[in-house]
C-alpha cells in the first residue's frame, strides 16, 4: 500500500504522527519542502535524537520499501553500490570451456551480465517498485571517509550509477533521500549545499512526553512527568554526553520493569546507567546532585498539577 | 583607458617585445607576492594579450586575472598588485604606447595601504625604487632571531614583512610534516598485495589463454587526521606567531587538518587557515580569536575542546598535537581529567613545549606537571631545528600505546 506524497506542512506533520513520531513544525516544514523539491534531506544532530526514526517512519507511513546504507570508514563501491558476484563468473567460465566455448568476447558479454550483479543499498535505492521510489536512508554518513563521500556526490546529483562492463544505470525517479550526520567529522559544503539541512534537537518537555506517551502506552502518568523533567534538568547540566530521546525512553522502560510509579533517589542512582553512558557523567550525578534535581522535579511536577486542577 | 581609440598597434616586435617584457615583471612580482605564476602561465598570458590585443583596461585586467589567479583567495592580492603595477591612466596610456622602455614605479604614499608583502616584493624587484618602509623597531631577541613585535600586545599580522616571512617559508618548506601512514580498509591494485583482486583477476581471464591469473591488492594506506591544540597566552607569546605559520603551512599542505587555538578560551580557527595566503589567514585568524597574549586556563580549554569538539575532529585515529609551555593561570585545576579523556580519544598526544629549551628545565609548574603523565612524546620546539625534529615522531609508526603499557607491567 502506497500513500501519496504529503501536500502541505499540515499533511507532512499528521503523516509523521499517525506513524507515532512526534515532530515538531520545524521538522515538518523540512521534509515537507525536501519532498516537494526532491532534494535530499541532510539530518544533524546529537546520538539518540530520533534522526534514523524518521526515515524509517517515513518509509512505513508513505508504503515505501526502506533502503538503508549503514555508514563505516572504508566503505566502498563493493559494499555501498554493487559487486560482481566472481564465484558464479567462475563457474560460468569452467562451464564454457568445458563447453569448449571459445569466443571470449561472448564470453565476457555473458560473465559480466546483470544476473552476475550483487546489488547494494545504492544501486537498489534506483529501481523503483510498485510502491514508487524508495527511502534511501544513508546512516551516520560522517563514518565514512572524504572519498566516498565525493561519489555520493556525483550519485545524489543526478541519480545515476555507471557500471563500466554494463553502463549507466539511472533512477526513473529519484528515490527519497534522508542522510543521516552525527557530527563525528565535518561534511563537505558541497554535500551540504545539494541538501536541505536541518539540526534534529532535543525535545521540548511537552514534545517529549509525547513521545514517551507514544512510545510506552502504558506508563503512570506521575512517572513519565517527573522522568521527563528530569532529564530536562540533566540537560541543563554541564556533562559530556547528554541523554538523548533513546536514553529516556530506555530509562522510562527500566523504571516501568522495576514497577516504579515515581521517581525516588534510590531509584535513580541504580538506573542512572541507562541515561548516561559515562563513568564520570554517572559520578557527577550519582547521590546529592541527582537528589538536588529530584527535589526540583518534584516541584516542578506537583505545581504543574496544581494549575491543572 | 579613454584613450584606447588612441592605442598605436603594438603588434611590431618591438613594442611586443616590450609588452612580453612587462607581463614577465608583472608575474614575477605575483610570484614574490605569494601568487605561485608559473612560466607556461606567462607564455599563455603574452599570446592572450595579442589576440586580445589592448583595449579596456577592465578587459586587460580580466584576462590577466584568468590566466594568473586561481583561487578564490588569491583575488585581494592580485587586485592590489595589478592597480599598482598597471598603474594609473597614465601608466597604462604609456604602456599602451609603448613609450616605456621598463616600469618605473615612483615612491609614492599611495603604498601605505598596500600589504606589507606587496610592498617588499616591489620594493626588491628592479622595477621599483620602493624601500619598505621600516618604521617599525625591530627588536632582536638573544634567544630567537625574530623581530619581536609580538611584545606589543597587538599584533599587527599585516605588517609582517617578507624577509620574516621567507625565513618562515624556508623553514616551513622543510616542514613539509611525513605524517605516518596507516592501511585503511579500501584497496588497491598492487602485483605485491596479499589479496586476490577478483574483479582484475576475472577480467585477465578473459584475455589469457587458458588459466586465471591472479591478480593482487592491498590495504591503502592514508596519514591520520592530525588535530593542533596552540596556546596564544601571554608566556607563549613569542612563539604563536611562528606556530600559526607553522599550522598554516600543514593545514594547505595536506587535508584532515583540524586547528584550534587557546588562550583563556578555545577558538577553532581550521577554517581560516585554509586560505592559500597566509596574510589573509592570518588576518582572519586575528580577527576571530581575541584573547591574544592573555591569560591561560589550559583546563577549562582542554574541556570545552573535549565536550564541543573531540567527537566532531577525533575520529578515524587522529594524532594530536598540543603547543603549550603548560603555565596554566588556573593552577592546572581539572587538567590532568581533561588531558586524561583527550589522550584517550586520540592515537597519539604529542606535546611541543618551547620552555624545554632550557637545558635545567624541570616540570615544576603545576599545569606541567599535571599534563605530563598523559603524553606520549614531549619535545622543544622553541627552534625551527626542533620543528624539523618534529617529522621524525609523526613519519614513523610508533609502538602502540597498550604495546607499551603490556610492557610496563611485565
Amino acid at each position: 500500500m502506497s500513500t501519496a506524497l504529503p501536500q502541505s506542512i499540515e499533511d507532512t506533520l499528521a503523516l509523521l504522527n499517525s506513524a507515532g513520531y512526534v515532530a515538531d513544525r520545524s521538522l515538518a516544514t523540512t521534509l515537507f519542502l525536501a519532498l516537494k523539491m526532491g532534494r535530499p534531506l541532510f539530518l544533524e544532530g546529537e546520538v539518540g535524537v530520533g534522526k534514523t526514526e524518521i526515515a524509517k517512519v517515513l518509509s512505513a507511513s508513505l508504503g515505501r520499501r526502506l533502503v538503508r546504507l549503514q555508514c563505516y570508514e572504508g566503505l566502498d563501491v563493493s559494499s555501498a553500490v554493487y559487486e560482481w558476484n566472481y564465484s558464479r563468473q567462475m563457474i560460468e567460465i569452467r562451464l564454457a570451456e568445458a563447453a569448449g566455448e571459445i569466443n571470449r568476447d561472448k564470453l565476457s558479454t555473458d560473465i559480466f551480465a546483470k544476473e552476475f550483479l550483487i546489488e547494494r543499498p545504492l544501486l537498489q535505492a534506483l529501481r523503483a517498485d510498485d510502491q514508487g521510489p524508495p527511502v534511501l536512508l544513508i546512516d551516520e554518513l560522517d563514518r565514512t571517509d572524504e572519498p566516498f563521500e565525493a561519489y555520493l556526490l556525483e550519485i545524489l546529483s543526478d541519480y545515476q550509477i555507471s557500471i563500466p562492463e554494463i553502463g549507466t544505470i539511472k533512477a526513473a525517479q529519484p528515490p527519497i533521500v534522508i542522510i543521516t550526520s552525527n557530527r563525528t567529522r565535518e561534511i563537505h559544503d558541497a554535500l551540504k549545499r545539494r541538501c536541505l539541512y536541518h539540526w534534529v534537537d532535543y525535545p521540548s518537555a511537552e514534545r517529549e512526553l509525547k513521545i514517551v506517551a507514544a512510545k510506552l502506552p502504558g506508563i503512570n502518568s506521575q512517572l513519565s512527568n517527573e522522568l521527563v523533567a528530569f532529564v530536562q534538568r540533566l540537560r541543563q547540566q554541564d556533562l559530556f554526553k547528554l541523554p538523548g530521546v533513546a536514553e529516556t525512553l530506555d530509562w522510562a522502560d527500566s523504571l516501568t520493569q522495576l514497577d516504579k510509579v515515581a521517581l525516588d533517589g534510590d531509584a535513580i542512582d541504580n538506573t542512572l546507567g541507562a541515561l548516561l553512558k559515562y563513568q564520570d557523567d554517572i559520578a557527577k550525578i550519582r547521590g546529592s546532585e541527582a537528589a538536588l534535581l529530584l527535589e526540583q522535579v518534584k516541584s516542578e511536577v506537583s505545581e504543574l498539577e496544581a494549575m491543572s486542577r | 583607458m579613454s584613450s584606447s581609440a588612441t592605442t598605436p598597434n603594438i603588434s611590431t616586435v618591438d613594442n611586443e617585445g616590450r609588452m612580453a617584457e612587462n607581463i614577465l615583471y608583472f608575474a614575477r612580482l605575483l610570484r614574490s607576492a605569494g601568487i605561485p605564476v608559473g612560466p607556461g602561465r606567462v607564455l599563455d598570458a603574452i599570446t592572450a594579450v595579442k589576440i586580445m590585443g589592448i583595449g579596456q583596461r577592465e578587459d586587460f585586467y580580466w584576462c590577466m586575472f584568468s590566466l594568473f589567479v586561481n583561487r578564490e583567495d588569491q583575488r585581494e592580492l592580485f587586485d592590489q598588485a595589478f592597480h599598482i603595477f598597471w598603474r594609473n591612466p597614465r601608466m597604462m596610456e604609456r604602456m599602451m604606447s609603448a613609450m616605456l622602455p621598463t616600469i618605473r614605479v615612483e615612491r609614492e604614499q599611495e603604498l601605505e595601504g598596500m600589504t606589507r608583502r606587496l610592498a617588499d616584493a616591489m620594493g626588491k624587484s628592479d622595477l621599483a625604487g620602493i624601500e619598505p618602509q621600516s618604521d617599525e623597531e625591530i627588536e632582536f631577541d638573544t634567544s630567537f632571531t625574530y623581530s619581536s613585535q609580538e611584545v606589543l600586545q597587538q599584533i599587527d599580522f599585516e605588517t609582517m614583512s617578507v624577509e620574516e616571512l621567507s625565513q618562515a617559508k624556508r623553514a616551513i618548506a622543510r616542514l613539509r610534516l611525513p605524517i605516518m601512514e596507516v592501511p585503511t580498509r579500501r584497496f588497491q591494485r598492487s602485483a605485491t598485495g596479499r589479496r586476490v583482486d577478483m574483479r582484475a583477476s576475472l577480467l585477465a581471464t578473459l584475455r589469457a589463454s587458458d588459466s586465471i591469473p591472479l591478480k593482487f591488492k592491498r590495504p591503502q594506506r592514508r596519514h591520520p587526521p592530525l588535530l593542533i591544540l596552540c596556546d596564544i597566552s601571554g608566556s607563549m607569546n613569542r612563539y604563536s606567531r611562528m606556530f600559526l605559520h607553522f599550522m598554516h603551512a600543514i593545514s594547505n599542505d595536506r587535508d584532515r587538518i583540524q586547528a584550534f587555538v587557546f588562550g583563556t578560551r578555545l577558538s577553532n580557527i581550521t577554517r581560516h587557515l585554509r586560505h592559500r595566503d597566509v596574510d589573509v589567514a592570518l588576518d582572519k585568524v586575528a580577527e576571530s580569536v581575541n584573547d591574544w597574549s592573555g591569560g591561560t586556563r589550559i583546563g577549562a580549554c582542554l574541556k570545552e575542546f573535549n565536550n564541543r569538539w573531540s567527537r566532531r575532529v577525533l575520529g578515524q585515529g587522529a594524532i594530536t598535537l598540543i603547543i603549550s609551555d603548560g603555565l596554566d593561570r588556573d593552577n592546572a585545576q581539572g587538567l590532568s581529567q581533561q588531558m586524561e579523556r583527550l589522550t584517550k580519544s586520540t592515537r597519539r598526544l604529542i606535546w611541543l613545549n618551547p620552555l624545554l629549551r632550557y637545558e635545567k628545565f624541570e616540570p615544576r609548574a603545576k599545569g606541567i606537571k599535571a599534563m605530563l603523565p598523559y603524553v606520549d612524546d614531549f619535545r622543544s620546539s622553541h627552534n625551527l631545528q626542533s620543528l624539523i625534529d618534529l617529522s621524525e615522531v609523526l613519519s614513523q609508526q610508533q609502538p602502540r600505546r597498550n604495546q607499551h603499557l603490556s610492557k610496563e607491567i611485565a
